[in-house]
């Protein structure tokens, strides 16, 4: 109930700075923050935004609370809409993963990232290419060379959705090599896994987090991580290997990299002020040790830009998407 | 036995005064959860997530919190049948089955018996599975890793097979309703292929259409508008309800020990593989009606028919924390979630879990138990007070049940649409079920559409379009010779019955 | 005779089944126009997008025709009620404030919809004295309100009262 009456006077607060306009005025929350997943309940996304919205509670970063709403229609443009369809709403915010770029794509969905504010980019998402152990392959040239030669499409790579970043980097693979596999959809990171360790596929590009217990478990081996530098977590993760041993694609003859963007989005038309103040709110959540945690467990590239440097990426990134997709023949149709 | 001295660790963990205040605040919180339609175990345990993380790093926090989180988890799983027996709204959508025979008994006045065999029935198909999980887990979670697209789609077949079977309705009827639950099933994002189909552009429809959305306007408000007819007041609402009642039903469950065998055996099934405990609630009711001497009578109130639903449902619910726990694979949404939850803990499901954190598997075991069984007891207790709301007026209750089912309809996915979708389809269950549609294909078709299409078609990219792959080994050949003989279980007993006379 | 006139059929089973069967043939139409559109051939990695429900729509639409002509050949004498004139006022005085409460909610928010809903329903069917009626509504969304919004933390629709409040 505090939030409420808090929020009650926080109202007639706000009213009264704008009556007055003080020079410096930050601008707080004076409701509950609807942050908004394009995407099911119990993925990486969610499972992102929940832990931000545990760390906020637990070390009382804001006066309100963060309202965690998952709106996964048509591969997560009912979110993506809904927070377009907002302009000028402070109290909404968007985590997102690559269907920023993929579903208005794959989809002809009327929204472009263009459409929101970018506020913070939290981190990175890598890609790793898994086998299982009991297969001989220990490289990915060692994998590659099987799949051509057993002939096109003889190799399954299982994967998350379809036309989204699975099977895109499914794709890139296919075009660097001159394999063909035959690429089965799945709803979930973990049964994408799980999949692979019963053997009704042979291979995946699961994220890290999605796929270290059956690593743990000694089911699955790390080929590769399609990334530019060695993932930098030296802790020992199995027995003998820490995430920082998977060697990069490139090195191994892979010439992909590819990295799934974890970023705060807001609705158009907010002022500055509201952007800075959830720069400032993720600012505190970063220097959290749960943060430092969650990083480390599921093995992000912990790149954090924000302002014009992250939209400038968005924007690079997503002419990259556009490229992938186009060669892949994902794009929709008018 | 190694496990039963684990076990008792576990409960030497598990009992302490905290983890039991814990215990009850989640079947309570569970069981409202379980009431209230939309708001499901999953977005519960979601919801509730976030307030066990502090607690989560106390020392031996994350068994207390997983005991609670697990307890809503089980509070829903017992309270989904109470709105199904009462009002023909199923809380859950694993208990659209009990209100088959559920609310026929309710409306015969004997709300109490019903809800006292669900209940036990619901304990029942839990304990078994618990036991299962406690001494022949390692080699169920394997069991798991057999199951690719086409034994999955095996099992969706099998699933339908055993529900549809001779009904009383006019078969054009049924067919058309049947197939018109697929057709909802189709609309929305088109998971193998990640295209939009059916939503002719609109944004509403984008999700599709909901299961539990349609279950509360068909079910929900169709039987609202279908009592206004017959006058401003609930059958059976002089219902028997003292605890006396509840001693009487259980003097008579002893009678339907197969029935539950069966259901906990396909509870348990369903909930490993994982196809869900909704299926799982359908299949035991289809085989009940099938085996039982009683088929005939089925959906016309009886205590079997509320019994198989709700043992299997309870079994699958529990067996799918299963492999979520060894192989971290979530066997039902709200596994999902708490899946989610053990990993912002810190802890990690897989297969090294029972290795690295015995403390915690078996604190959470034994909490199986003991949460059961502080389950059975609140609902238990409270078969009077629930029986009690049958006698509200109708003119009272009746606006807040539809609030309530308006509440839930949004809550699914947020969505004002599915509040108009509620009241369409409350119209719809109306006119068919004066005009003889069966709902029962309808709704199942509409749970299982979306996953056996896409299995069915995930299949057929791995085989390149070769059917044969449905009996290419003996657990996807087997499921499927089943699947079509429950299918023909009718003709085949009728020719057997005439093979015997001569 | 004002009894008569309530127990006069509304509408006989022969409209309603046609009515029905009309309503799903029209569904199945759609859907088929909308499977042929996106593709519904078998292909070489198995069924298209709008395969089966091409089939299924089909299956439908078919099951309908039959439907319809079983309806049509409804002999005079069978043609048994299917709402009776009173009946069907009685389900409209629900329906109708159903429906509405259903559709104002976008712009009322859930809880006024439910305040007035409720309210509506208790005066007009159950002829409660007014403070009982405020009583009860008011009660009922306070608790509605304190167990979503504040408890369960479920943000439901709201609308310019709530904001008015300073409680959105």
């Amino acid at each position: 109930m505090r939030t409420r009456i808090s929020g009650a006077i926080g109202a007639a607060l706000a009213a009264a700075a704008f009556t007055w306009p003080l020079a410096g005025q930050a601008w707080e929350p004076t409701r509950n923050i609807e942050f908004i997943i394009p995407a099911g309940t119990g993925g990486g996304a969610d499972q992102m935004a929940r832990a931000i919205q545990a760390i906020v509670a637990k070390h009382k970063l804001a006066k309100v609370a963060v309202l965690p709403i998952n709106k996964s229609g048509g591969a997560g443009a009912e979110g993506f809409l809904d927070v377009k369809n907002s302009p000028g709403e402070p109290h909404k915010i968007i985590i997102t993963l690559s269907n920023l770029f993929t579903t208005p794509l794959a989809t002809n969905t009327p929204f472009n990232w263009r459409d929101l504010t970018p506020v913070q980019m939290l981190a990175l998402d890598n890609f790793v290419l898994w086998v299982n152990a009991k297969s001989p392959y220990k490289t990915p040239k060692e994998y590659v060379e099987a799949a051509k030669k057993a002939g096109s499409g003889k190799f399954k790579m299982a994967g998350t959705g379809a036309k989204q970043e699975d099977q895109i980097i499914t794709v890139a693979i296919e075009q660097a090599t001159g394999a063909k596999f035959t690429y089965i959809p799945f709803k979930g990171g973990g049964a994408v896994a799980t999949q692979l360790v019963g053997g009704h596929a042979d291979s995946t590009v699961n994220n890290p987090i999605e796929a270290v217990a059956q690593w743990r478990g000694g089911n699955l081996r790390p080929l590769c991580v399609f990334e530019k530098q060695r993932m930098p977590y030296k802790n020992k993760v199995t027995k003998d290997m820490s995430w920082n041993d998977i060697p990069i694609c490139k090195q191994a003859g892979l010439d992909i990299d590819y990295l799934m963007l974890r970023g705060i989005f807001m609705p158009p038309n907010v002022s500055a002020e509201q952007v800075d103040y959830y720069l400032g709110l993720f600012a505190k959540i970063f220097e959290t040790p749960e943060w430092k945690d969650l990083m480390e467990r599921g093995a992000f590239n912990q790149t954090r830009l924000k302002g014009k440097e992250y939209a400038d990426w968005v924007a690079r990134e997503e002419a990259r998407h556009v490229s992938l997709m186009k060669a892949a023949g994902f794009i929709a149709g008018k | 036995m190694e496990e039963i001295q684990s076990l008792l660790q576990g409960f030497a963990v598990a009992l302490t005064w905290k983890n039991l205040l814990f215990m009850f605040l989640g079947i309570v919180l569970g069981v409202l959860i379980g009431v209230l339609p939309g708001l499901g175990g999953a977005n519960g345990v979601a919801i509730l997530l976030p307030l066990t993380f502090t607690m989560a790093q106390t020392p031996g926090g994350t068994t207390t919190a997983i005991i609670l989180l697990s307890c809503i988890y089980w509070g829903a799983l017992f309270g989904g049948a109470i709105t199904s027996i009462l009002f023909n709204i199923p809380g859950e959508p694993w208990s659209v089955a009990t209100t088959f025979d559920g609310y026929p008994m309710a409306q015969q006045g004997r709300a109490g018996q019903a809800l006292t065999a669900s209940f036990t029935a619901s304990f029942f198909g839990a304990l078994v599975a618990v036991v299962m999980i406690t001494f022949v887990s390692p080699i169920i979670a394997e069991f798991a890793l057999a199951f690719g697209p086409p034994e999955f789609f095996s099992v969706f077949l099998l699933t339908f097979c055993a529900f549809i079977g001779m009904s009383k309705e006019p078969p054009f009827k049924t067919l058309a309703s049947m197939m018109l639950g697929f057709l909802l099933a189709s609309v929305g994002t088109d998971t193998v292929t990640g295209t939009l189909r059916f939503n002719f552009g609109s944004i509403w429809l984008l999700n599709g259409f909901n299961f539990l959305v349609a279950v509360i306007g068909l079910f929900g408000i169709g039987e609202i508008l279908l009592t206004l007819e017959e006058g401003l007041a609930f059958k059976g609402k002089d219902a028997k309800m003292s605890l006396r009642v509840v001693m009487e039903t259980w003097k008579e469950l002893p009678r339907y020990w197969m029935t539950a065998i069966r259901s906990s055996a396909i509870g348990c099934f369903m909930g490993v593989v994982p196809g869900g405990a909704t299926p799982a609630s359908f299949m035991a009711y289809g085989m009940a009606q099938r085996f039982s001497r009683d088929g005939e009578r089925f959906g016309t109130g009886k205590v079997e028919g509320v019994v198989a639903p709700e043992v299997a449902n309870n079994a699958a619910g529990t067996s799918a924390l299963l492999p979520m726990l060894t192989l971290g694979v979530p066997g039902s949404p709200t596994a999902a979630v708490l899946l989610g939850g053990l990993m912002i803990w810190g802890l990690q499901p897989g297969p090294l879990l029972f290795i690295e954190q015995k403390e915690f598997v078996w604190g959470l075991i034994a909490s199986m138990y003991l949460g059961n069984i502080a389950g059975l007891i609140v609902v238990l207790t409270c078969v009077p007070l629930f029986a009690a709301i049958l006698r509200t007026p109708f003119s009272v209750i009746a606006p807040i049940i539809v609030v309530i089912c308006a509440i839930g309809a949004y809550t699914v996915y947020n969505s004002i649409f599915d509040v108009w979708m509620m009241v369409v389809f409350g119209v719809a269950g109306w006119a068919f079920k004066k005009l003889q549609y069966p709902l029962a294909p309808l709704v199942l078709a509409l749970v299982l559409g979306d996953q056996a299409e896409a299995s069915f078609r995930q299949s057929m990219i791995m085989s390149q379009g070769d059917l044969s792959l449905f009996f290419s080994n003996l657990l996807v050949g087997s499921m499927t010779t089943l699947a079509v003989v429950l299918l023909f279980w009718p003709l085949i007993a009728l020719g057997w019955k005439k093979l015997r006379e001569r | 005779m004002a009894g008569n006139e309530g127990e006069r059929p509304a509408l006989r089973r022969r409209g309603a089944e046609i009515a029905v069967a009309l309503v799903m043939l029209a569904l199945a139409a759609i859907i088929a126009w909308d499977s042929v559109r996106i593709g519904a051939r078998w292909v070489a990695d198995g069924p298209q997008t709008g395969y089966f429900p091409l089939y299924i729509a089909m299956l439908v639409g078919g099951a309908s025709v039959v439907n319809l002509l079983r309806a049509l050949l409804i002999p005079r004498e069978k043609n048994r009620t299917f709402v009776e004139v009173r009946q069907l006022k009685t389900v409209l005085t629900v329906l109708v404030p159903t429906a509405v409460f259903a559709a104002v909610v976008i712009w009322t928010g859930i809880y006024a919809a439910a305040l007035a809903y409720i309210a509506f329903f208790m005066r007009r069917l159950g002829r409660y004295a007014w403070w009982k009626v405020a009583a009860m509504s008011a009660a009922t969304v306070l608790v509605l309100f304190l167990m979503f919004e504040i408890w369960f933390l479920v943000p439901l629709p709201k609308g310019p009262i709530e904001r008015w409040l300073g409680i959105d």
